[in-house]
């Protein structure tokens, strides 16, 4: 079933890399405009270790970013949970946090921050965070009514409504809002890299695209934005892998329909 | 300012589990669910709450239950009581499975782990789910998840065991088995069950008295005790769901509940 489900795309993606091939050969396309992908190949083989190199510092600041994101958005939405005084007076900010767009925010930043990598963080933090936040928020405040009365009725603390109920109950609306995160933390990562690669400071992937524009070395720069698509597809199938870990045995969404 | 003392309340018969003496029930919403309800409830009865659709049984049962306050009337409880509550659905967490469910009242109540495990387990097997535990709900039958929220009820010994047409979405015969098993349980245990159901019959076949409720406001309109074989919360014989005396009891009810449905 699973080998199957890959066949399809696998032989769309196949045809469109072969005909790419064969329309860049057909009209002799020169590489500065629009290399082949045997080129494109060809450079991600001679450029790996400078490729490799700027790949693992562009998903070490995603990572990390995401990393942050689900701590201090999970945070921040179970401080909002305790109290809806709370939740109305501080989740307006997140907003304008998150509707503010990170291009417009990050050179700010840059100045604002001395070290490169400390302010690429905080951009990519900024665009991960808010789907963590808004989905952990409305997780833990959808605890159906009768559990509530549940643990009510026996005593709960607060703090267990919190542990055995609450949170448990947000963990799909969490892994939801941190697929999205997942990909958003290394567009964030890729967009502030940009800005700062302007001033010439980065190393990451976003720097390479900026270098090999200026040097015309096209194949290089397809080979680096491949090399980022690769990186998100990554972290989506890694962060689906663990949805479906951790949801299989109990939650709508990850069952399989009976045979 | 200073106001008086609330007069202390007469002290409770020492039979009387739970005493409502003119308890009344307006929502915020302005309707008035119940009004000018007087109830007893005596150890080791096995009282049915029976009436029509929105007549205010599920909120008698909570008030009883503590879960929510009358807006008019008092309520009194005698002090050592223990209460299990058995919702209309089964409402077990979905991301624990069938022992954990169980064991949740004891956890809240801070036992070790080891005597909620053990006690968790002679529930389950109580009702008839040894080999079970490590189930999750979705893995269960509607009558199995059931009898889980049953024993999620069962496992801190309650006195008083509260049931919300626990029964009204399953099958006649999963009913019929679960109200034996029911009623089995209840001798075994000494406990007091209060039962709200819309079935004439379930209310005749369980209770050993039977109140019959009115709509608009909620309120008793009638009470009627069911003098059969195996009363105070015993078996029922074998073959009494097809007896005559059965069907006399029913028919008594169902003349109760119509007349109650005419006030
Ligand atoms: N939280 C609430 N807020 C406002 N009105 C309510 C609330 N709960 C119940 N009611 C109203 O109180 C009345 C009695 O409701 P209740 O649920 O006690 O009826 P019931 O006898 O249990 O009905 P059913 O057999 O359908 O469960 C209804 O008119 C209902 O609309
Ligand atoms: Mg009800």
């Amino acid at each position: 079933m699973k080998v199957a489900d890959a066949v399809a795309p696998g032989l769309v993606g196949l045809a469109v890399l072969g005909g790419w091939e064969a329309l860049v050969r057909h009209y002799a396309v020169p590489a500065y405009v629009l290399p082949g992908p045997v080129a494109i190949w060809q450079a991600l083989l001679a450029d790996w270790p400078l490729l490799a190199g700027s790949l693992l510092v562009t998903l070490r600041i995603a990572l990390l970013a995401l990393a942050l994101a689900v701590s201090l958005g999970g945070l921040l939405a179970v401080l909002f949970a305790q109290s809806r005084w709370v939740e109305r007076a501080f989740f307006p900010y997140a907003v304008v946090l998150q509707v503010t767009p990170i291009v417009a925010i990050a050179p700010l930043i840059l100045i604002w921050v001395d070290d490169v990598t400390v302010s690429l963080l905080i951009c990519a933090w900024i665009v991960a965070f808010f789907p963590v936040l808004s989905n952990t928020v409305l997780g833990l405040n959808s605890a159906d009514r009768n559990h509530v009365e549940l643990f009510r009725l026996y005593g709960a603390s607060r703090w267990q409504t919190l542990w055995l109920l609450r949170l448990p109950g947000a963990l799909p609306f969490f892994l939801a809002g941190l697929r999205v995160a997942g990909g958003l933390a290394l567009i964030g990562a890729v967009v502030a890299e940009f800005v700062a690669g302007a001033g010439g400071t980065g190393s990451g992937l976003a720097f390479r695209i900026l270098e090999a524009g200026y040097q015309l070395k096209i194949p290089r720069m397809f080979a680096a934005l491949a090399l980022i698509s690769a990186a998100g597809i990554a972290i989506f199938a890694v962060l689906s892998l663990v949805q479906h870990l951790l949801l299989r045995r109990w939650h709508e969404s990850a069952l399989k329909p009976e045979g | 300012m200073h106001f008086p003392p609330p007069a202390p309340s007469p002290p409770l018969a020492p039979t009387t589990l739970v005493a409502l003496d003119g308890v009344g029930k307006r929502f915020a919403s302005g309707t008035q669910a119940l009004a000018g309800v007087d109830l007893r409830i005596g150890e080791g009865e096995f009282l049915a709450i029976l009436g029509p659709s929105g007549c205010g049984k599920s909120t008698l049962l909570r008030l009883i239950a503590g879960l929510a306050e009358p807006s008019e009337g008092v309520i009194r409880r005698a002090a050592a009581r223990q209460v299990g509550f058995v919702f209309q659905d089964p409402t077990l967490l979905p991301w624990s499975d069938a022992i954990t469910n169980v064991r949740l009242p004891l956890r809240l109540a801070g036992f070790e782990r080891e005597e909620q495990e053990a006690r968790a387990a002679q529930a389950l097997a109580a009702v008839g789910l040894a080999g079970f535990e490590r189930a999750y709900p979705r893995e269960l039958s509607g009558g199995m998840r059931m009898r889980v929220s049953l024993a999620r009820a069962l496992v801190t010994r309650p006195s008083l065991l509260l049931m919300d047409e626990p029964f009204a979405a399953l099958d006649e015969l999963t009913r019929h088995r679960l109200n034996d098993d029911l009623l089995g349980l209840a001798a075994g245990s000494g406990m007091t069950v209060v039962f709200v159901t819309h079935s004439v019959f379930e209310s005749v076949y369980l209770a050993s008295r039977i109140i019959v409720m009115a709509a608009r406001p909620g309120r008793i309109a009638a009470e009627m005790p069911v003098d059969a074989p195996g009363e105070n919360g015993a078996p029922r014989p074998p073959g009494f769901r097809t007896s005559a005396e059965y069907a006399g009891l029913c028919r008594e009810a169902t003349e109760a509940l119509e007349w109650a449905m005419t006030q």
